[in-house]
């Protein structure tokens, strides 16, 4: 459980969140809302990679259990690294940074792989990845962290509909286990078919619920408006 | 052919300087440029040449307190250089990464405050400070270079991993806990030492050469890490050698010379390397 009380983020001078309470349960939620609505700063927030203005943010594992999907922009994709060593780093907590990964950890990336079908891509390098190929790529490395609590940032821009739905299916399964997945979309209709729950942001809380409540036509005008 | 080597390659080196100079380059050699490397996917080849000018001050600075021991201008050069390497930083952040005026205010600062200095004290070469001397390695100068790497080797091997997550994705590695900033701070850090450990050979104005050009031109060869890595000491290694021996037989300024050779290497590179060379794109775009 992720509890967000009153809750203000800033980026620069501007108030990108404003006074946001929300609980997060086990499950899926989505976070939607306009460009410029707060939704990716919000989740960088939970992950611990933007400071809180104001309010605070708590919950059980959410220093040490978290799998952080950024935006694939903020990955260096030109950089020298096979898919095999990037999906490597996934088992940073539990290897740390001068360990050699021990053998049960190439299985554990093995198995990644495998679960994201890009097996026989693993000695080539990430440059030469195509976009979906490099969506596969960061849930591998998600996988390999086996968090308890995943922040997906677009989870699914630029990648084609088979793609979308091989890693839907692995979100469905992280959902199954109990474990929490907060992902930044825009799709409603994708919305409303894979994510029970969803917070609508405008930079203030618009609403929070089961999704097919929050995304009604009511609301959508409003969110309209507020943008 | 064998009177060609014994007489071209190898008879040069019966020259104590030359030895010295060869070994001095040899471990310069092993480490400068991994970390040429680095510099480079992490889009700081700038960095590099703003730290080789901002050390001048402190070399300055240090043959003024302690004659020209190279000790203390070593120790002058690191101070300047660590001074500089947090300057950058702050002026990447107050800039949010459009650093590259603020930098070149910096590098040319520096320049004018150590060329200032060295010219008021009276038995300062001003030449040497910046365009070295790699065949007056003496001794001290050869075991402060080789410090220098075997410590800056010590210091990469140690930071590998973190460094090599912190370019490549520095928000993943906060997320895990992993604090950047302490792997920036040491990987500066250790450029900071080469670059202070290479200027008694190739000067403060050339100190970055030999970490450099072995690195842009091992882009051209590998699209693995450890393969780009391995060419660029291979250039490095092969640079010095060569370089000092065209010095030799050609009669040029031996710093000049080994940066030479490693700039042809680059050239060639860039020509007819597999990856991201002229000929690649010409296979791509016919």
């Amino acid at each position: 459980m992720i509890r967000l009380d009153h809750v203000s983020l800033r980026q620069g001078a501007l108030l990108a969140v404003e006074d946001v309470s929300v609980t997060f349960e086990p499950g899926l939620v989505a976070v939607a809302g306009p460009n410029g609505a707060g939704k990716t700063t919000l989740l960088r927030a939970i992950a611990g990679l933007h400071p809180v203005a104001s309010g605070s943010i708590t919950g059980a594992g959410l220093s040490e259990r978290i799998g952080f999907l950024p935006q694939s922009g903020e990955v260096d994709r030109r950089f020298p690294i096979t898919v095999r060593e990037f999906v490597g780093f996934g088992a940073w907590r539990r290897v740390g940074p001068q360990r050699r990964l021990p053998e049960a950890e190439y299985a554990r990336i093995a198995a990644s792989l495998t679960r994201l079908g890009i097996a026989d891509l693993a000695d080539r390098p990430i440059a030469r990845l195509s976009a979906g190929q490099f969506q596969r790529l960061m849930f591998a490395r998600l996988l390999m962290q086996d968090a308890d609590i995943f922040l997906l940032d677009e989870p699914f821009t630029a990648v084609d509909s088979e793609t979308e739905d091989a890693l839907l299916d692995i979100i469905a399964t992280w959902g199954d286990q109990g474990r929490t997945v907060i992902a930044v979309l825009h799709d409603q209709d994708l919305i409303q078919e894979a994510f029970p729950n969803t917070l609508l942001l405008a930079r203030r809380m618009i609403a929070y619920g089961p999704s097919f409540d929050v995304l009604s036509a009511e609301n959508r005008r409003l969110i309209r408006h507020a943008a | 052919m064998m009177t060609l080597l014994q007489h071209g390659v190898l008879a040069p080196f019966a020259f104590g300087f030359l030895r010295r100079a060869l070994a001095g380059c040899l471990a310069l050699s092993l480490v400068a440029p991994p970390l040429g490397v680095f510099l480079t996917l992490r889009r700081m080849s700038l960095t590099a040449d703003v730290l080789q000018h901002g050390i001048l001050p402190g070399v300055a600075v240090g043959a003024i307190l302690g004659g020209l021991s190279i000790w203390w201008m070593g120790v002058g050069g690191l101070i300047a250089g660590l001074i500089v390497a947090l300057l950058a930083a702050l002026i990447t952040r107050a800039t949010n990464g459009r650093e590259d005026s603020g930098f070149a205010g910096v590098y040319l600062l520096a320049l004018a405050i150590g060329v200032t200095l060295a010219t008021r004290e009276r038995g300062l070469d001003l030449t040497h400070l910046l365009f070295g001397s790699v065949l007056a390695v003496d001794d001290d100068a050869l075991r402060l270079m080789a410090g220098i790497s075997s410590l800056a080797l010590f210091g990469l091997a140690f930071i590998w991993r973190g460094l090599v997550l912190e370019s490549l994705d520095a928000g993943f590695l906060r997320a895990q806990g992993g604090m950047g900033g302490i792997w920036h701070a040491g990987f500066m850090a250790l450029v900071v030492l080469c670059v202070v450990g290479g200027f008694e050979a190739l000067g403060t104005l050339m100190s970055v050469g030999l970490m450099m050009l072995p690195a842009i031109a091992s882009r051209h060869w590998s699209q693995r890490l450890s393969g780009q890595v391995g060419v660029a000491v291979l250039i490095a290694l092969i640079s010095s050698c060569a370089g000092l021996l065209l010095s030799f037989h050609a009669n040029l300024p031996a710093g000049p010379a080994i940066l030479l050779v490693a700039g042809a290497v680059w050239i060639a590179s860039l020509l007819l390397g597999p990856e991201e060379s002229l000929r690649a794109r010409s296979r791509i775009f016919p």
